[in-house]
């Protein structure tokens, strides 16, 4: 299923933030310190068509022999939310049910719920 | 914070990124589109297009619901209209390229081994290998997959969903990603609608407006001809709309990639 894709993508993309990090703070006086990934933070709303469970499960095969591969994926929950055009109302809504909890419009725009996000990644250092 | 590492701050996410850590540890604020290297690329073939005037278009649905003969119907009756081009995404065969060659069009075939969707570097790929100069339109059918295809974005200007009437009329209702991301749905092969009295084309697009979806709803048959005239006419159209956008040096993005797009935007 894709969600190896994605999981490669998130490996891609949380090796850039730990080269950009290094690369920074390499230029502080103190440290020639190697840091690791203890925790890498996503977040996946129902609508992103990505299912966190195997996103769990494909993470270990593409982060292996990787620098982020002891992290820990957290996933951070999205609620499905709309904001209805004719109405104003912000309400909550089910995935296949995006109308407007206050008046049952269907001209909603999803505020939260589609979100496919690398939201933090935690770094520890290691004196070496 | 690091300002180097993609730290993308707006008011709506500004909560998320500030949270205590233990000493001796980091929390770096990335807050970017896990996919947003899919999305450059996409950026990039988008730019492809734009710059030669083409209207790029992807076309998703289950396998078997009628893509490629869609695609040969559409071929033949703009024949003398507009240049065409198709590429062809399949898990292990060139027959749907075989197919649109047989009408006289380009078409270059990616086989995709075991990946269910096509992604955008596929498709960069695929365009050098093709020639794109004096082409209008281009076709891109996906692989056949009411799931993934939707996540990534290819650099096409339109999504185009099918739904073929032997598969249920709850389809988006069960697929809700896929079918929140088309900018047109074709319900195909109506001309069987005579022998199947399950499928109510009425709560399709019900189920689509539930999906909070604006997009056009076409009943049509490629087979027997059937209800074709609209979609060749939405097709001028949203033509017509492409070569409008690019003289002012605009684009467009299919409607559901706006909002990873918004934080994409954020971060240049
Ligand atoms: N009755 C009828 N059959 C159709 C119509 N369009 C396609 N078919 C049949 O449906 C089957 C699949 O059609 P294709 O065009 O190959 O479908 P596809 O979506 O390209 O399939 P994949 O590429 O394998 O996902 C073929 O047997 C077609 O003849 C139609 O309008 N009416
Ligand atoms: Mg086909
Ligand atoms: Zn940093
Ligand atoms: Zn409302
Ligand atoms: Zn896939
Ligand atoms: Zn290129």
């Amino acid at each position: 299923m894709h969600e190896l894709a994605v999981a490669q993508a998130l490996v891609e993309q949380v090796d850039a933030v730990m080269g950009q990090h290094q690369a920074r703070h390499d230029h502080d006086a103190s440290s020639s310190d190697a840091w690791r990934a203890t925790a890498i933070r996503v977040r996946i709303g129902p609508l992103a068509g990505v299912v966190p469970e195997l996103l769990a499960t494909a993470f270990p095969l593409a982060a292996a022999g990787r620098r982020m591969e002891h992290a820990a994926l957290e996933f951070t929950h999205a609620p499905i939310q709309v904001r209805c055009q004719t109405c104003g109302a912000e309400t909550e809504a089910a995935m296949n049910r995006l109308l407007c909890g206050a008046c049952g419009d269907w001209h909603t725009q999803v505020i939260s719920g589609d979100d496919l996000l690398l939201e933090s990644v935690e770094l520890e250092t290691t004196p070496s | 914070m690091c300002d180097t590492c993609g730290c993308n701050l707006t008011p709506g996410n500004k909560h998320l990124a500030f949270k205590p850590v233990a000493k001796g540890a980091t929390a770096v604020s990335v807050l970017k589109g896990l996919l947003a290297k899919n999305d450059d690329q996409a950026g990039h073939n988008r730019e492809h297009f734009d710059r030669r005037g083409i209207l790029a278009i992807n076309l998703m649905s289950s396998p078997g619901s009628g893509k490629t003969a869609l695609l040969e119907a559409t071929l033949v009756a703009l024949k003398d209209e507009f240049t065409c081009a198709v590429i062809e995404g399949d898990l292990e065969t060139e027959n749907d390229a075989e197919r649109i060659r047989a009408k006289g069009v380009q078409a270059h075939q990616i086989v995709t081994g075991t990946a269910c969707h096509l992604d955008a570097h596929l498709v960069h790929d695929a365009l050098h290998h093709m020639t794109l100069e004096g082409v209008d339109l281009l076709f891109i059918e996906n692989v056949g997959n009411l799931v993934c295809p939707a996540s990534f974005d290819l650099g096409q200007h339109l999504n185009v969903t099918l739904l073929s009437v032997t598969e249920g009329d709850d389809k988006p209702a069960k697929y809700p990603v896929m079918f929140r991301a088309a900018d047109a749905m074709l319900l195909t092969k109506t001309d069987l609608l005579a022998v199947l009295d399950d499928f109510d084309p009425d709560k399709a697009e019900t189920h689509l407006r539930n999906l909070a979806n604006p997009a056009p709803v076409m009943r049509l048959s490629a087979r027997k001809d059937m209800g074709m005239d609209a979609w060749l006419t939405w097709l001028r159209e949203q033509l017509t709309a492409q070569r409008a956008r690019v003289a002012i040096g605009q684009s467009r993005r299919p409607a559901i990639q706006s909002d990873g797009m918004k934080y994409h935007k954020a971060t240049a």
